[in-house]
């Protein structure tokens, strides 16, 4: 591989993600890491938008602390294609050369920016929860789980460039919104042709199971095997309820066909970090923790006082679930 | 239809055990196994198989040990394996994986890769995008349903946070699949007879005329600079102890209302 010189990439660049008209709120909360790393790095922060009639969102990002936006607005963006995207950004790193390129660890960016490192030759570090710089090498320092969170690794990619990196959500802040915050809005010349992509989306079917999607929900309630029977989780959802918060299950309740799959929180089902995640009858097996143990406050509720859940639980009951859970429902009901 | 699969040998975390004293992981009592969701990789595969005819070759890179399970893939009706097995190729991150994968995927000849949406030891889900990528090829990452396909084309469900995109891909095609796309079928004593007497080829960097400067340690972009094992909430607990359910409710109510859970 030809050595590149480093000097020559400059800026911190956020890609946003955004879908039918909406930007996903990883964006804001990379524009604040980045703006702490641009600062002490001395140079721009820009975030990437892409997509179609969303020249309105490119404020946004800059109320949210961009210095500048790249704005490409074509119809062929409307969707989002791997194979597009992922040429476009390229393209455009390629006319930029941006010294640290960040993306929101979604389906999304999990999807397309692997693709992106490969193009630009660079390194690409997957879901951080961490990042910090060395200001002598201009290394970026990008700290992540693996093993379903049970070892950290520092990770650095010193001779290639832009570091690149997809981030989890909810684990960074986003800068309060500022009104007043001015910045420039670029639109470089990229050309997008989709008569090369040779995937194509057909359409979107939205989950309807689901009124709270787990990913994005501040308070979870997750139900297990110890709730016996399929019928049991109308208290999950119950509970769930009175809190305004999302329903999730472990994998033995998934896989006992007592709840979709878009449930279930773990190793094999989604990594969730809300502010609040109650677990009701798991009994926390590593898998499952994997998925969950970033959450702020845990509380677990469950017969067994052995259970590894309680390992990871900030408060617990001990007890049986399918008492426990309608009394705490009914509690919070009276008020 | 040349339909190629992808597995990875990682840590058995269902026998792994925690250290009661710290919280941390017994990595050493752990085994090996083959990753979870490459399981659902193989069914796809040989159910893809079933449909269209043609062959389904398995392909692992790793140290020669990584045999075990494509054992495990012959037993379950693949039809041939291979091991990328060479010194050159430690230590390779998921850029040099996902090189050292391609060059083998395009020496075997493919219309259809699959992937496990991610292995469970690095967690990256980077492998079989990257792949795609150097084989310059479309790719579609967390599916849950092949819809239809033929020799020209496949439609697919794709697993997104709020719902589903259905996607259209001509083959040649990568495509990595979630847990929900199947049920993987068990090895067949007939296929653990044939798995006992097959020959595993193993390939190296010469064989699939790899670049020697694009793989391993040394080669790959990113480089662990430091890695540790987290802290843990451990035995920190507060139990909230009643007489019965109602007392102990009651604490627990009162505490997630201290905590501003509710207001």
């Amino acid at each position: 591989m030809a050595e590149i010189n480093k000097l020559d990439y400059k800026g911190v660049w956020i890609v946003a993600e955004q879908r039918r008209g909406i930007l996903h709120k990883v964006s804001f909360e990379l524009l604040g890491k980045g703006r702490e790393i641009a600062d002490a790095l001395k140079c721009e922060l820009a975030a990437v938008l892409l997509g179609y009639n969303i020249e309105n969102l490119a404020m946004e990002l800059i109320k949210y602390g961009a210095d500048k936006v790249y704005l490409i607005d074509h119809p062929d963006l409307k969707d989002f294609n791997d194979e597009i995207y992922s040429s476009a950004i390229a393209d455009l790193a390629n006319m930029y050369k941006p010294e640290i390129m960040w993306t929101g660890a979604t389906a999304i960016g999990r999807a397309f920016f692997p693709r992106v490192a490969i193009k630009l030759n660079a390194g690409l570090t997957a879901d951080c929860t961490g990042f910090e710089i060395d200001l002598n090498e201009r290394n970026l320092f990008q700290i992540r789980p693996a093993f379903g969170g049970n070892l950290m690794a520092k990770i650095i990619t010193p001779e290639r460039r832009p570091q690149m990196s997809t981030a989890r959500y909810k684990v960074f802040k986003a800068l309060q919104k500022d009104e007043s915050r001015k910045g420039e809005i670029i639109k470089p010349q990229i050309m997008i042709d989709s008569s090369k992509a040779r995937a194509k989306m057909l359409e979107f079917i939205e989950e309807v199971e689901t009124t709270v999607n787990i990913t994005e929900a501040d308070i979870i309630v997750s139900g297990g095997r110890g709730l016996g029977c399929p019928e049991n989780f109308k208290m999950i959802r119950e509970l769930a309820e009175v809190l305004g918060g999302a329903v999730g299950a472990s994998r033995a309740a998934v896989d006992s066909g007592w709840i979709p799959y878009s449930h279930q929180v773990g190793q094999t089902g989604k990594t969730v970090s809300p502010k609040v995640y109650i677990a009701c009858g798991i009994s926390g097996a590593i898998q499952h923790l994997a998925g969950m143990q970033s959450s702020d406050i845990i509380i677990a509720i469950n017969k067994d006082k052995e259970a590894p859940i309680f390992s990871v639980a900030s408060f617990g009951i001990v007890g049986d679930v399918c008492e426990i859970v309608p009394a705490l429902t009914e509690r919070i009901k009276k008020g | 239809m040349n339909i190629v699969v992808c597995v990875k040998q990682v840590p058995d975390t269902t026998n792994i055990k925690v250290d009661p004293e710290t919280g941390t992981l017994k990595r050493e009592t752990a085994g090996t196994t083959i990753n979870p969701f490459d399981l659902y990789a193989i069914e796809e595969a040989l159910r893809t198989k079933e449909k269209l005819g043609g062959k389904v070759t398995a392909i692992t890179m790793g140290p020669p040990m990584a045999k075990e399970i494509l054992k495990m893939a012959i037993g379950m009706g693949v039809d041939d394996a291979i091991l990328l097995s060479d010194k050159k190729l430690a230590g390779s991150d998921t850029w040099a994986t996902a090189y050292a994968l391609s060059m083998a995927i395009k020496k075997i000849g493919f219309d259809i890769v699959f992937f496990g949406k991610q292995a469970i030891d690095g967690d990256t889900a980077q492998v079989g995008p990257s792949t795609s990528e150097f084989l310059d090829v479309p790719s579609i990452t967390w599916v849950k349903k092949i819809r239809e396909i033929n020799e020209k084309e496949v439609i697919v469900e794709r697993m997104m946070e709020d719902g589903v995109d259905v996607v259209k891909s001509t083959i040649p095609v990568v495509l990595t699949v979630v847990k929900e796309i199947n049920e993987p079928r068990l090895e067949s004593l007939k296929g653990k007879m044939r798995a006992k007497k097959y020959e595993i080829p193993i390939w190296g960097i010469n064989d699939i005329q790899a670049d020697e400067n694009k793989v391993g340690l040394k080669n790959s972009p990113t480089r662990v600079a430091k890695s540790w094992t987290p802290e843990r909430h451990f035995g920190k607990v507060e139990i909230m102890d009643g007489a019965d359910t109602n007392e102990k409710v009651e604490k627990l109510y009162m505490k997630i209302k201290q905590l501003g859970i509710i207001k």
